[in-house]
C-alpha cells in the first residue's frame, strides 16, 4: 500500500508548473481563437461555437480526417502483427541480441524530416534505389509525385520502417520476461506452437501491447513531419493527413479560427480514442 | 530453425536499406547523382562533409540541436525524478488524474501547439532561443520521463526507503546515495527517451526558431527544397543526424527492450 | 505407466567436459519401479533439477540412456515421453479457466470431450476444487494455482510418471503439511510412479516410500526413510537427514576396535573394508545417552535447547561437539556428564562411506 502524504505535492509542483506552462497558456490561447474572428491588429470578436460548426460540416476536414483514420488503421493493422512476429523470431540471449536490438531502434533515432528526406531519396524514380528497381528492374511504373496510390504505399511504408522497431522492442521486452518452466510445461502437455502462442506468449504480452498499440496510435494520429517532408500532402490532397492540413490552415492561410476549432476537436478525437482503445484492453482485467 | 531466423535478418536488411541509399549518395558527386543510377560510388568525394564542415550554417545547425536537446534532457530529469517518486510512494488527493493529465500531453498533436507556442514564446522573449525549444519539447519529455521513472521506481521495493530512515538517512541524502543508484537504469532509460524525442522532433523546434538556434534538420529543409542538384549534401547532412542516436543507443543497449517497455514488464 | 531405468547417466552443460567437476551429473545408474513413490533429496546445486529434465526429456543427457519399460527413450522430446512434470512455481494458463487449464493435456492428444469432462470431474474432485472449475485460473491464490499444476500433471491416466520439483516452495508453511499429505493420498489413488525432488528432508520422507539422496551429481544412498535414518550410507546422509544431524567423530582404528581420542568406542560390528582412508565414528544424537555418572566419555554441557518434544543438549568432549536427544530430565549447562553410545547404532565410516558391519552378518 502506498502512504497517503498530500506532502508528496511538493514533489510534483516543478513538472506541475513545467507542464502547466507549456500546456495550459498555449490551450487557453488556442480556446481563445477558437471562439473569435480576427481581422489583424489583435481586434476580436466574438465568434461563439460558429468555428466549431464551419469545421466539422466542412467536406475537407471530414476528407482529412477519413485520411487519417486509414492511414492510422492501417499502420495499426500491419506494424503491430508484424513487430510481434518480428520479436517472436528473435534470439533470446547471445551475441546477437545487442546487435538486433541497437539496428533495429536506429530507425527511431532519425529526426523526423531526415526521415523523410531519406525515403524521399530512397523513392527518386531514377536514381533512388527503390524508385529505380522498380521502374527499371521490374518494370512497375512508380512515381508517387504522381500517382495517389503509390505516394500512399510509401507513406505507409516509410512508417512501417519508422516504427515497427517500437513494437518489435515492446514485445520482446515481454516476451523474454517470461520463465522457462511454461514453455517447458506447455512442451509436456502436448501445447502445439500455436497453442504456446496464444495461451502463454499472447497473455504475457499483453500490457507491453497495450503500450505499443497507444503509443502507435497516438504517434500516427498525430503524424506530421514525415509524410509533410515526403510528399507534402500530395499529388493533389490524397495525403493531407489531419495535421498537415491543420498547420496549412494555421500557418499557411492564417486562418486562426478555424484552425483552433480544428486544433481541439482534433485533440478531442485523441484523446477519446486514447481512452477507448485503452478501456477495451484493459477491460477483461477489470471485469475478473 | 533456418526460417525463424531469416526473419529478423530480413527486417533489419530492410531498416538497412534506406540507411545505405543515404549514406552512398553522401559520398557520391553531385555530377554522378544526376547522371543516373549508381548502386556504389563510383567516385568518392568527402566534398559533402567537408561543406558542412566548413560552412557554420550548417555545423551550427549540429552545435544548435545539441545544445538545446541536452538542456531539455537535464530539464526533464531534474523536474521528473521527484514527481514520479511521489507517484510511485504516496498516495494524493488527485494522484491519478494529475498522472493521467500529464500524459494527455504525450497525446496532444504537436501541429496544435505549433502556432500558440510561437506566440507563447514570443511573447516572453524567448523566440529563437535553445531554452524556447528545450522548454517546449518538455511538454511531451516531462510527462514521458515521469512515466518510465515511475515504472522504474515501482520495481524497487518499499522496504528499501524504510531501511534508510530507520538508519538514520535523511531524505535528500536517500534519495541521492541509496535510491538513485538503485533506479541508475531506469534514469538512463528516461535520459535516452528525452533524447530521442527531442533529438527527432522537428514541427515545434522548427517553429520557435529563426536563425540563432536553428536545428540541423531545419537547416536541412533549405537544402530540400531547392530540390535535385544538392542531393549529396542533403545525404551527408542527413547522415551526420544518424551518428548522435547510434552512440546514445549504443550506451543504453542492455537496457533497451525493457526501457522500451517503459520499466513496466 | 512403467519402470524407468537410468543406465550410464552423465551430464555435463559445458560442450567439452575435461574432469569430473565439470560434470553436473557423474556416472548414474538407478531403476524406478513402476507405481513408486520417489523422493530426489539433496542440497541446492547437487543435480537433481538436472536428472529431473533429462528423465523428462527437457535436457538430453551428455552421455548414458534413459529406459521406460526397456524402451530406449534418450531422444524423444517430452511430449512424446507421456510424462508429467509440476515446477517450482505454479505454471498455468492465465487466460483459461480452471476447467481449461486440466483440460488441456488431454484436449492437446485428441480426448473426446467426453473423457476430458470424466477425468477434469474426477481430478477436481480429488484435489478438491470442483467448485473452482469455472473461475479464471489467473484470479487464484498461489496454493490453489500450484494444485492446479498438480491437476494437470495427474490428468492423463497412462503417463509413465509425475514428477514434482520442490512444488511447494512458493506455498505457505500451513498450506504445505495440507498439500503433501494431498499428495501422498493421491498417490495411494492413481498408483502413477511420482518423483518427487526437493531439498526439504521433511517433504521427502513423508512424501517417499524410497528416497535418493544426491549430493555433488552423485546419487549417495537409496533406500527406505528407516534405512537412510538408521543406517546412512554416508557422513553427508547422516549430516543431512536429522535434526540435529549424525554426529560425526574423527578416529583411529586398531584391530578393528575405533579410538575417539584415545577412548575406545564399541561399534555395532566388525568394520568391513580394509581400507586406509580417514575413519570417522558415526552415530545419531537419538541413541547417545547422557548420564551424570555412569560408562561413557566425559563430557561438559555447552548448552541445552528445549524445542518442545525433546530437548537438545550440546556437549563438548575432547574439543568435539556432540549432541544428544532427551526426553524429560535434562542436565544444566556447564554441568559434566557422561556420553554413552549405544553400540547396535555405533557405525564406522572410511572416507565418508559406510565401513562397519552390523553383528552376526552382512547387510
Amino acid at each position: 500500500m502506498k502512504t497517503q502524504n498530500q506532502r508528496a505535492w511538493f514533489f510534483v509542483t516543478p513538472v506541475l508548473l513545467l507542464v502547466a506552462f507549456n500546456a495550459l497558456i498555449p490551450m487557453m490561447t488556442v480556446v481563445n481563437y477558437s471562439v473569435q474572428e480576427t481581422f489583424g491588429d489583435n481586434l476580436f470578436f466574438w465568434q461563439g461555437l460558429d468555428w466549431f460548426e464551419q469545421v466539422l460540416r466542412s467536406e475537407r476536414f471530414h476528407n482529412a480526417l477519413g485520411r487519417q483514420f486509414l492511414f492510422t488503421f492501417l499502420i495499426l493493422i500491419i506494424e503491430v502483427p508484424l513487430g510481434v512476429a518480428i520479436a517472436l523470431s528473435m534470439p533470446k540471449k547471445g551475441f546477437w541480441v545487442p546487435f538486433c536490438l541497437v539496428t533495429m531502434a536506429l530507425p527511431m533515432l532519425i529526426p523526423w524530416n531526415v526521415v523523410g528526406a531519406m525515403w524521399n531519396i530512397f523513392t527518386l524514380p531514377d536514381i533512388g534505389l527503390l524508385g529505380y528497381f522498380l521502374n527499371h528492374t521490374l518494370g512497375i511504373s512508380y512515381d508517387m509525385t504522381q500517382n495517389p496510390i503509390a505516394a500512399w504505399v510509401t507513406i505507409i511504408v516509410m512508417d512501417v520502417w519508422h516504427w515497427t522497431s517500437l513494437v518489435v522492442l515492446l514485445a520482446y521486452a515481454g516476451l523474454v520476461s517470461i520463465p522457462n518452466a511454461y514453455y517447458q510445461a506447455a512442451e509436456i502437455d502436448g501445447a502445439s506452437r500455436w497453442a504456446v502462442f496464444r495461451f502463454i506468449q499472447l497473455p504475457k504480452m499483453k500490457t507491453v501491447l497495450t503500450i505499443a498499440v497507444l503509443l502507435r496510435f497516438m504517434d500516427s494520429f498525430n503524424i506530421y513531419t514525415e509524410p509533410f517532408v515526403l510528399t507534402g500532402g500530395g499529388p493533389g490532397n490524397s495525403t493531407t493527413l489531419l495535421s498537415i492540413d491543420l498547420v496549412k490552415i494555421a500557418l499557411g492561410q492564417f486562418d486562426l479560427g478555424p484552425a483552433a476549432a480544428m486544433s481541439l476537436i482534433y485533440f478531442a478525437i485523441t484523446l477519446f480514442a486514447s481512452w477507448l482503445f485503452y478501456t477495451l484492453m484493459t477491460m477483461n482485467d477489470n471485469k475478473s | 530453425m533456418r526460417l525463424k531466423s531469416l526473419v529478423p535478418i530480413l527486417y533489419i536488411l530492410f531498416l538497412m536499406l534506406p540507411i545505405y541509399w543515404l549514406v552512398a549518395m553522401s559520398f557520391k558527386t553531385t555530377n554522378e547523382i544526376l547522371s543516373g543510377f549508381t548502386l556504389f560510388p563510383q567516385t568518392w568525394t568527402f566534398a559533402n562533409y567537408i561543406d558542412i564542415f566548413t560552412d557554420p550554417t550548417w555545423y551550427w545547425g549540429y552545435i544548435n540541436s545539441i545544445i538545446y536537446v541536452t538542456i531539455n534532457t537535464v530539464i526533464s530529469i531534474t523536474v521528473a525524478l521527484p514527481a514520479a517518486y511521489a507517484f510511485s510512494r504516496y498516495s494524493f488527493v488527485g494522484d491519478k488524474h494529475l498522472f493521467f493529465w500529464l500524459l494527455t500531453n504525450r497525446m496532444a498533436p504537436a501541429a496544435v501547439f505549433a502556432l500558440p507556442f510561437f506566440q507563447l514564446y514570443s511573447a516572453v522573449g524567448l523566440f529563437d532561443t535553445h531554452l524556447a525549444v528545450a522548454l517546449a519539447h518538455c511538454l511531451f519529455n516531462v510527462p514521458l520521463a515521469v512515466w518510465i521513472l515511475e515504472g522504474f521506481m515501482s520495481g524497487v521495493p518499499k522496504e528499501l526507503d524504510e531501511t534508510a530512515y530507520v538508519d538514520g538517512y535523511s531524505f535528500p541524502r536517500f534519495f541521492m546515495t541509496i535510491f538513485l543508484p538503485a533506479i541508475k537504469s531506469g534514469v538512463g532509460v528516461a535520459a535516452f527517451f528525452c533524447f530521442m524525442f527531442s533529438w527527432v522532433e522537428m514541427l515545434l523546434s522548427k517553429t520557435l526558431t529563426a536563425v540563432e538556434a536553428k536545428p540541423i534538420a531545419a537547416v536541412m529543409t533549405r537544402t530540400a527544397s531547392s530540390a535535385g542538384y544538392e542531393l549529396g549534401l542533403l545525404a551527408a547532412a542527413g547522415t551526420l543526424t544518424i551518428i548522435p542516436g547510434a552512440i546514445v543507443i549504443y550506451f543504453v543497449r542492455n537496457y533497451i527492450a525493457k526501457g522500451f517497455a517503459l520499466g513496466r514488464v | 505407466m512403467a519402470q524407468i531405468k537410468l543406465s550410464n547417466l552423465r551430464h555435463s552443460y559445458q560442450p567439452n567436459p575435461a574432469s569430473d567437476a565439470d560434470y553436473a551429473l557423474k556416472k548414474i545408474d538407478l531403476t524406478w519401479d513402476d507405481g513408486g513413490a520417489y523422493a530426489l533429496l539433496g542440497p541446492s546445486g547437487c543435480g537433481k533439477s538436472t536428472l529431473l529434465n533429462i528423465i523428462s526429456g527437457l535436457l538430453v543427457p551428455s552421455e548414458g540412456k534413459i529406459l521406460f519399460n526397456d524402451q530406449d527413450v534418450t531422444s524423444l522430446p517430452p511430449a512424446k515421453r507421456n510424462i508429467a512434470q509440476v515446477f517450482q512455481f505454479p505454471v498455468i494458463y492465465d487466460t483459461m479457466t480452471v476447467y481449461d487449464n486440466l483440460a488441456f493435456p488431454l484436449r492437446n492428444r485428441g480426448r473426446d470431450e467426453d473423457t476430458v469432462k470424466r477425468r477434469v470431474a474426477a481430478i477436481a474432485e480429488m484435489l478438491e476444487v470442483t467448485d473452482m472449475l469455472k473461475v479464471r485460473a489467473a484470479n487464484l491464490s498461489p496454493d490453489n494455482k500450484q494444485k492446479i499444476s498438480m491437476g494437470r500433471g495427474l490428468i492423463r491416466e497412462d503417463v509413465n510418471v509425475v514428477m514434482f520439483d520442490e512444488p511447494l516452495t512458493v506455498i505457505d508453511p500451513h498450506l504445505k503439511w495440507k498439500l503433501r499429505s494431498k499428495l501422498k493420498e493421491l498417490h495411494q489413488r492413481v498408483r502413477a510412479t511420482m518423483i518427487y525432488v526437493t531439498h526439504d528432508q521433511t517433504e521427502a520422507l513423508t512424501f517417499a516410500d524410497q528416497v535418493v539422496v544426491m549430493q555433488d551429481g552423485e546419487v549417495v544412498q537409496i533406500g527406505t526413510p528407516v534405512d537412510l535414518f538408521e543406517r546412512p550410507a554416508h557422513t553427508f546422509v547422516g549430516h543431512f537427514i536429522g535434526s540435529p544431524g549424525m554426529n560425526v567423530l574423527p578416529c583411529d582404528v586398531q584391530n578393528g576396535a575405533a579410538f575417539f581420542r584415545g577412548e575406545r568406542v564399541a561399534l555395532e560390528g566388525p568394520v568391513a573394508t580394509a581400507g586406509d582412508g580417514a575413519a570417522e565414528i558415526g552415530v545419531r544424537p537419538e541413541f547417545v545417552k547422557v548420564s551424570a555418572g555412569g560408562a561413557g566419555i566425559a563430557a561438559k554441557v555447552r548448552k541445552v535447547a528445549d524445542i518442545g518434544r525433546h530437548k537438545v543438549v550440546e556437549a563438548v568432549a575432547h574439543d568435539m561437539r556432540i549432541n544428544a536427544i532427551l526426553e524429560g530430565e535434562a542436565p544444566n549447562a556447564g554441568d559434566d556428564v557422561m556420553l554413552d553410545f549405544k553400540q547396535s547404532q555405533t557405525r564406522l565410516y572410511k572416507d565418508g562411506w559406510l565401513a562397519s558391519q552390523p553383528e552376526g552378518g552382512a547387510r
